[in-house]
């Protein structure tokens, strides 16, 4: 796209010119917990979720994955599938999603006649061509909306929008819970699909994908990868280049939802009885955190107190020179 | 998330302040915030009858 054109795009797209990308780490910078995990759930890159409902065999790898073949891109967050599901039963359901806070939503004039269009665009690297479902979950009223896109060659980056329609019926929560999923099926079983419309509706279990015919193939297919990076949601029916952000400016927004601090938190005597030490959460959180350490040799006992602070405190005396290693605060959705 | 075990803590005070959980295998002190998504997930678990929170020692 030429200068002139990402000028006319953005001036176009009846969206602010920065801080318009709703997504937080969208470039993948961002990995706190780190690189490469054979888990599900929050594992590696910040803000975003794998999840795997009734599989039987599958197990994957996702990675922190750098990137050399995308100008403009350094990482993208991978997943790769070391055992493959034999095929894919009726009740299985495999997505990748970034749940974004309700509050931050209210923009979008849900609910009302002045509900806004989303666009969604991204780049995306399959070692599998086809096509796959997507969709945007509304959690406050269990409203949902699909779509899909096409890779039409393998293992190469191809860069996706999609605009999603308005919803003047579902309204989202102005508050610090989930506002959206912004979600990419891997695989969804035939009672998982069936939504037709383009437009909004209740979610029930059997559209979380749309009707069409989508590759599965991810899944069912050993080493057979899906990489994803440069995601934006923005308001408005325009795909404007991708809005990077600093890594600490991405970092600062990652730990709203999850931190891990790298170092040793020492406690003092406190009161001939006790070893303390104040917590203090790189920024406001979106909950009273869950806390958790790598080690933790002197048996502190690990207290949130809320969104800002916490302490770890123990009963042990002569523990001074035993600290908790690698304190970490989770208080995704 | 898998939830193998559950229990209260106390402060130096007394009152509870949280709930000791291994999940998914690592230990973890999860305050007592609703908003907080292992604090909901072990009050489904204990509302479906598949979890217990022992009390505090």
């Amino acid at each position: 796209m030429s200068k002139a054109a990402e000028l006319a795009a953005l001036i176009g797209s009846q969206t602010a010119l920065s801080n318009r990308n709703l997504i937080i780490n969208g470039a993948m910078q961002v990995a706190q917990r780190g690189t490469s995990s054979t888990g599900s759930s929050y594992q590696t890159v910040d803000r975003f979720f794998y999840s795997a409902s009734n599989l039987d065999n599958h197990a994957l790898t996702q990675t922190q994955q750098a990137v050399t073949d995308l100008a403009g891109f350094s990482n993208s967050w991978r997943i790769t599938t070391t055992t493959a599901e034999s095929a894919i039963a009726a009740d299985e359901l495999v997505y990748v999603a970034q749940k974004i806070e309700a509050q931050n939503l209210q923009q979008l004039a849900y609910g009302t006649s002045s509900a806004k269009r989303v666009t969604l665009s991204f780049y995306v690297k399959s070692s599998i061509a086809g096509t796959f479902s997507t969709n945007l979950y509304q959690v406050d009223d269990n409203r949902i909306v699909n779509s899909e896109y096409t890779i039409s060659s393998a293992n190469t980056w191809e860069r996706k929008e999609i605009t999603y329609a308005a919803d003047q019926t579902g309204v989202i929560d102005n508050d610090n819970g989930s506002g959206f999923y912004v979600t990419w099926n891997l695989a969804l079983g035939s009672n998982r699909k069936g939504n037709a419309a383009s437009a909004w509706e209740t979610q029930n279990t059997d559209n979380w994908g749309g009707a069409g015919t989508y590759t599965d193939a991810v899944i069912t297919t050993v080493n057979a990868t899906w990489e994803i990076t440069g995601i934006q949601l923005e308001v408005g029916d325009v795909a404007t280049p991708f809005e990077h952000r600093s890594f600490g400016d991405e970092l600062a927004r990652c730990q709203r939802y999850f931190f891990k601090f790298d170092g040793t938190i020492y406690g003092l005597s406190y009161a001939n009885a006790y070893t303390l030490a104040n917590i203090f959460n790189p920024v406001k959180m979106r909950a009273s955190p869950t806390y958790a350490a790598d080690t933790n040799a002197g048996s502190f006992t690990l207290t949130s107190t809320g969104k800002d602070i916490g302490y770890i405190i123990t009963t042990a005396s002569g523990v001074e020179s035993n600290g908790v290693i690698n304190l970490s605060g989770d208080a995704e959705l | 998330m898998n939830i193998t075990l559950a229990q209260y803590y106390n402060d130096i005070s007394g009152s509870q302040t949280g709930i000791e959980a291994t999940i998914d295998g690592i230990e973890m002190s999860v305050p007592l915030d609703p908003a907080n998504r292992h604090y909901a997930e072990i009050m489904r678990q204990v509302e479906a009858g598949e979890l217990t929170i022992a009390d505090a020692e």
